[in-house]
């Protein structure tokens, strides 16, 4: 039954909430083995869609499968497939770390004396033991985060939903649940992660969905997705910002395109087609008496990807000259899969 | 680390269909333990179970006592047993409130993650509060025994309306559960919870005899689930019977459960 390729295969998700279509029609096949990342802003249906897939929230239209068990017809089947790490920790906050998961290792089966050896050994693969003893209620958010993945780990699931792992984590709590997310891919897991973060996703996911007012908008590894965009961008900030524009018409008379200009700060950025026109473009500068303090060639970020495809950004990457961007990339295909 | 995860990317092991009978009731019981910690860290989930027996035992007794039965001591033996089964409702009543609590927090999207049974969730509380039921029954009967109470069933008789008490409330509290499951918010299932509680109560012959009630109100009182247990507490404890009111208590409590346990898990377990 489970003999699929497949981690998961889903055609055609649809959810609504009263007559608010959050999930719009949402194709997602994952590999095992992989890390697939479903990228998004704030309401863009992530959560949902992971929902669905994991038999918490009931799928209104299309199919699902989960290692080819299908997940409208088996979902106890499916929960015994899948560890879910909700957006907001799924841990009992009256009970102490112990507590929380010996109890979720007695609901799995074990006995007691297995549940308390499990729970023990992953406090001590999280660095929580030291905690072990105190009430989840006095934990930070990142140990709770922590606890919360422990919790998924328990009944050994070959696929792991990670909803938002590390939202609200400092740098450092980050690196570290990076980390982890590594090894488990390692030991053979698949993971299914959401994020708002474009690093997150560059940095862990072989494979990218951006989702967008609950459809996909494009699919690919994250170098697809910035070559989608096609151009690099010449980075440059003026001497003098009075010289913005005049900067502006010479790099345009030499690329064809017309620059994104941050005027404020003297920045003009530069679309390249190649990546080689950059010395036209200096030299143009040079000819027209404009001095530059800084100039560097760029690969454009998932950001700028981001932005590209959805038409607006996201939260981290809302800037002043975010609109402009967008402007200036409408004519960028949808689908990249 | 790696050592610890590296077995778990077995996606072809066997799955199972459905949980068992031996599993679910496991679950159930693990459930319970999980409410039994919870409910002894916060020692306000004894208040009600303690605190109003030992008040409305008293102040019942005392003002309706020589106005119904002539003394306090001859009210006895109807105050105690109307308390019973007034408390065994109130207590269950907190089993509506408390789930619906509990279902808002993030740790119920991990017991509907999990391959578990669906009724365990709402059963394993229900389980637990029969430590709340069991106080209840236990202060009502001592305070009732220090006012003068002499029970005519004996030992037995009370015992049995003791446990009759208990399986009461733990029936009950399958209404409430229901309530839990199907309203958006806690003061919500409290407010319905009231508006249930109050008729169940006082439309019974828990603190007056029905004789001295319209006879309209008779016919509501005759069918109330709560005048089934009042008349079988008072055969078994002051006269030690058990007679045709106790079977038919506990066939009005089995049905109650049969009804409300059934629609609970569903309504539970909807969004699949
Ligand atoms: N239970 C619900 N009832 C009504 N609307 C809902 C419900 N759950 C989600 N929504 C709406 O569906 C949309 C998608 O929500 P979802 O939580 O899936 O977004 P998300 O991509 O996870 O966002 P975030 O990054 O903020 O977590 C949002 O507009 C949200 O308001
Ligand atoms: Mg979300």
């Amino acid at each position: 039954m489970t003999t699929t390729e497949l981690a998961v295969s889903a055609s055609g998700l649809v959810k609504t909430f009263g007559d608010f279509t959050a999930v719009d029609g949402i194709d997602l096949e994952i590999r095992r083995g992989e890390v697939f990342g479903v990228l998004g802003p704030n309401g863009a249906g992530k959560t949902t869609t992971l929902k669905m897939l994991a038999t918490l929230l009931p799928i209104d239209a299309g199919k699902a499968e989960i290692f080819g068990v299908d997940v409208k017809a088996n979902p106890h089947q499916v929960r015994q497939l899948v560890g879910v790490t909700g957006q907001y920790a799924s841990v009992d906050e009256n009970l102490t770390a112990t507590e929380n998961l010996v109890l979720f290792g007695r609901l799995l089966g074990m006995s007691g004396k297995a549940a308390r050896a499990a729970s023990e050994e992953l406090l001590e693969s999280f660095g929580l033991q030291e905690a072990a003893k105190r009430q989840i209620s006095k934990f930070s958010g990142g140990m709770r985060r922590r606890l919360d993945l422990a919790a998924s780990l328990l009944s050994r699931p070959p696929l792991i939903f990670l909803d938002e792992p590390t939202t609200g984590l400092d740098p450092r709590t980050r690196g570290q649940m990076w980390d982890t997310i590594r090894t488990l891919v390692a030991g053979g897991s698949t993971v299914l992660l959401t994020t708002q973060y474009l690093d997150e996703a560059d940095q862990l996911a072989d494979r990218i969905a951006v989702i967008d007012r609950g459809a996909k908008v494009a699919e690919g590894t994250s170098e697809q997705l910035k070559t989608s965009v096609g151009s690099s961008t010449l980075h440059l900030r003026l001497s003098d910002k009075h010289q913005v524009a005049a900067a502006a018409a010479v790099a345009e008379k030499v690329t064809g395109e017309r620059p994104v200009l941050t005027p404020e700060a003297g920045g003009v950025n530069v679309p390249l087609a190649d990546a080689d026109r950059a010395a036209d473009v200096l030299i143009g500068l040079r000819h027209a008496g404009i001095s530059i303090t800084t100039a560097n060639v760029q690969q454009p970020t998932l950001d700028e990807v981001f932005l590209a495809l959805t038409g607006h950004g996201t939260e981290s990457a809302e800037n002043p000259d975010g609109p402009a961007h967008a402007a200036n990339h409408t004519d960028i295909p949808e689908e990249v899969a | 680390m790696a050592a610890l995860i590296s077995t778990y990317a077995v996606a072809d092991r066997p799955l199972k269909a459905h949980p068992g009978v031996g599993e679910t009731i496991s679950q159930t019981l693990t459930m319970a333990h999980r409410a039994y910690l919870k409910m002894m860290r916060n020692p306000e989930q004894f208040f009600d179970v303690t605190i109003q027996p030992l008040l409305f035992t008293a102040m019942f007794a005392y003002i309706f006592g020589g106005a119904i039965s002539g003394d306090v001591k001859a009210y006895l033996p109807t105050i105690i047993t109307g308390i019973l089964a007034q408390t065994a409702l109130t207590a269950s009543m907190s089993r509506g409130t408390q789930l619906r609590e509990d279902m808002d927090k993030g740790v119920f999207d991990r017991f509907k993650a999990l391959p578990i049974a669906r009724i365990a969730p709402l059963a394993g509380p229900a389980v637990a509060d029969l430590l709340r039921y069991g106080i209840a029954a236990t202060l009502t009967i001592a305070v009732g025994l220090a006012m003068g109470y002499r029970p005519g069933g004996g030992v037995g008789g009370v015992l049995a309306g003791w446990a009759l008490t208990i399986f009461a409330g733990w029936s009950l509290s399958w209404i409430f559960t229901w309530l839990g499951t199907i309203m958006k918010s806690a003061g919500g299932v409290q407010g319905t919870g009231m508006m249930i509680m109050f008729p169940l109560t006082f439309l019974s012959p828990a603190f007056v005899p029905k004789e001295t009630m319209p006879g309209w109100l008779q016919a509501f009182v005759d069918v109330n689930p709560v005048t089934l247990v009042i008349n079988a507490t008072r055969d078994l404890m002051n006269a030690g019977d058990v007679t045709l009111s106790v079977v038919w208590a506990l066939v009005g409590c089995a049905a109650v459960v049969a009804v409300f346990a059934p629609i609970s898990v569903r309504s539970y377990s909807k969004f699949l």
